[in-house]
């Protein structure tokens, strides 16, 4: 598998991430050396194993549904929501104006 | 098979219709935060450091949120995964600070189950019919963008960002806008019967991507189809439907090809229209999320998903006809919704219970009640009704006088009026406000006596077979008695006398 110059300007577009000409020429061969890399892997015969989906013999941990038990994962903290935020007015976030 | 037909100018065309639904899972904190996510706070004041996508925060998922999804797709029969996963989809938007909704594509908590349409023969719904449901998955919902509060800027409220969402997913079942609002209706009602969803579509705890395609009758491979966001109310999503059969098959018939896209619904103009800037939007690159092990379902948890189910729509509306003796249209209407077939069930069992009879045999009665005569009664009082009188125990009281004779409907139905105007109790009430039958024989006798001497024609005319006449001396009598004649002693006294 690689990519052309094509592919990695439409990656760099869903990313929201603005590259020159130059920056995609240059990224071409930087991600298709790393997709070699991984392809590497595809060398190994796996025929009849699962798939591993976490590399930690561990299972999920589930949350009892209680409102801002902890200070830290809960909400009701505005200032510090907001505190970084460029354009913030009336409580809301405030970006250039996004409309369908 | 519906019978739904689009008559264009080359002939006649069906349309077959899919339904995504994103349900709003009732819990009290978000899927993976510990944010509120009660309806209608001040902006960004139920947004945790997780929703907000803050740096090195990990979601730890509530398990209300997954217990509830587990419990909806035991209502709807399906198969549950007790291996499911989550996945990132990734997307660029100011509604969603992540980048990516975790959702689950490749291995849904859900899978395969299906819903029952009730036969409407009016809404063009000539049978039962089962629509079949792909999957539910669970999944996070965005934040909210305000447009028209400021000239150059959108305002963003995260509120909502990182509430739970059931997404279910139906075929391609449906054929017609009648059997799409009836799926949405009997979703919604399983929904709040579970009690996953509050079914609040005004506040968008329900809302639906309806997915059009038509084609020639007779044709078996489906045309392209396109895919109406965020439809949030029944009549929307059967607007929806008609207004695009139009649109495909206008479109097609002048010689054009459907695209495969997202539309829009302006309800203003009653038309949908593509949002084109979503045209890239579909490459989402979705991969499993790293942040999140599998999670694996316990037969305990399940047991107890399964034993904390309630009386379905379906089994409660069979159980209504076939021991409770009630109409298939009362059944139906009264376990539509969850405070309807609450509100009769109370009043059933306290009737019942002051009768001394089965449930079975004041049923009929006390739908009858519940579903038209109470509701007139509420309704041409209009603001006049205190409806914290409008008690069970009250109506109970009512119909318990009716039942014995005291009262006639008639003089029911007044008492309830005022009894929800001053919350009097409805025995005190028939005594004083002499709203009673009289089933005293005497007085009724000494009336049928005085018709019967200033009748004799008509007597005799009787006797000589004349049955009609019966109710002559019937309406007579409740006209001596101005009404208030219980028309059981009535009848029999009047039959005693005629011979």
């Amino acid at each position: 598998m690689s990519v052309d110059k094509a592919t990695v300007a439409k990656i760099a577009s869903l990313a929201r991430i603005q590259m020159d000409d130059d920056a995609l020429e240059r990224m071409v061969p930087e991600l298709n050396n790393i997709l070699g890399w991984v392809e590497q892997l595809g060398e190994v015969d796996c025929t009849g194993v699962e798939p591993m989906t976490a590399v930690i013999p561990n299972t999920l941990r589930l949350r009892d549904d209680v409102v801002n038990a902890d200070p830290k994962t809960g909400g009701d903290r505005r200032d510090d929501i907001l505190a970084n935020a460029p354009a913030a007015e009336h409580g809301f976030f405030g970006v250039p104006k996004v409309i369908e | 098979m519906s019978n739904y037909r689009i008559h264009g100018a080359t002939g006649e065309w069906e349309v077959v219709i899919g339904l995504e639904v994103h349900a709003q899972v009732t819990s009290k904190s978000k899927l993976f935060s510990g944010a509120d996510t009660t309806f209608g706070a001040e902006p960004n004041t139920q947004v945790s450091l997780i929703d907000a996508a803050m740096p090195g925060m990990l979601p730890v998922p509530n398990a209300e949120c997954i217990r509830q999804a587990v419990r909806t797709g035991m209502a709807i029969e399906a198969q549950i995964n007790k291996y499911s996963r989550f996945d990132r989809k990734n997307y660029f938007y100011a509604d969603l600070p992540q980048g990516y909704q975790i959702s689950q594509l490749y291995h849904p908590i859900v899978g395969e189950g299906q819903l029952l349409i009730e036969k409407d023969e009016k809404a063009g719904i000539p049978e039962d019919k089962i629509i079949g449901i792909e999957r539910i998955h669970v999944e996070q919902d965005a934040g909210k963008l305000m447009h028209d509060q400021h000239p150059t800027m959108s305002y963003v409220d995260l509120n909502r960002c990182g509430v739970a969402l059931m997404e279910i997913v139906s075929k391609p079942d449906m054929t017609s806008p009648a059997e799409a609002g009836a799926y949405v209706r009997k979703l919604r009602s399983i929904l709040r019967y579970v009690g996953s969803c509050d079914g609040n579509m005004e506040q968008g705890s329900m809302r639906a991507d309806v997915n059009v395609s038509v084609r020639k009758v007779g044709d078996t491979e489906l045309g392209t189809r396109t895919e109406t966001k965020n439809v949030n109310s029944v009549r929307f999503v059967m607007a929806v439907i008609e207004s695009e059969v139009r649109r495909q098959v206008d479109l097609i018939e002048d010689g054009g090809e459907v695209v495969q896209e997202t539309r829009l619904y302006d309800p203003d103009k009653n038309e949908t229209r593509s949002m084109r800037s979503k045209e890239d939007a579909h490459d989402y690159r979705y991969f499993p999320d790293p942040d999140l092990l599998p999670l694996n379902l316990e037969d305990d948890f399940l047991e107890e998903c399964r034993a904390s189910l309630p009386e379905l729509p379906d089994a409660k509306r069979l159980r209504y006809i076939n021991e409770l003796g009630l109409s298939e249209y009362n059944a139906h209407v009264l376990t539509a919704e969850v405070e309807t077939f609450a509100r009769f069930e109370t009043l059933l069992a306290i009737t019942a219970e002051h009768l001394g009879k089965p449930e079975s045999d004041t049923a009929t009665t006390v739908a009858n009640w519940s579903m038209s005569t109470a509701p007139g009664v509420v309704k041409s009082l209009g603001d006049e009704a205190n409806l914290e009188y409008a008690t069970a125990e009250a109506q109970a009281a009512i119909l318990k006088m009716q039942d014995t004779g005291k009262i006639s409907g008639g003089q029911a139905k007044e008492i309830y009026e005022i009894v929800l105007k001053t919350g009097r109790s409805p025995d005190e009430i028939a005594d004083t406000e002499g709203l009673k039958q009289v089933s005293d024989t005497g007085a009724i006798e000494e009336a049928i006596d005085a018709i019967i001497a200033a009748n004799g024609d008509k007597v005799e005319q009787y006797k000589g077979g004349k049955d009609k006449l019966f109710g002559f001396f019937v309406g007579q009598t409740m006209k001596a008695m101005q009404g208030k004649a219980n028309p059981a002693v009535v009848n029999q006294l009047l039959k005693d006398k005629l011979g």
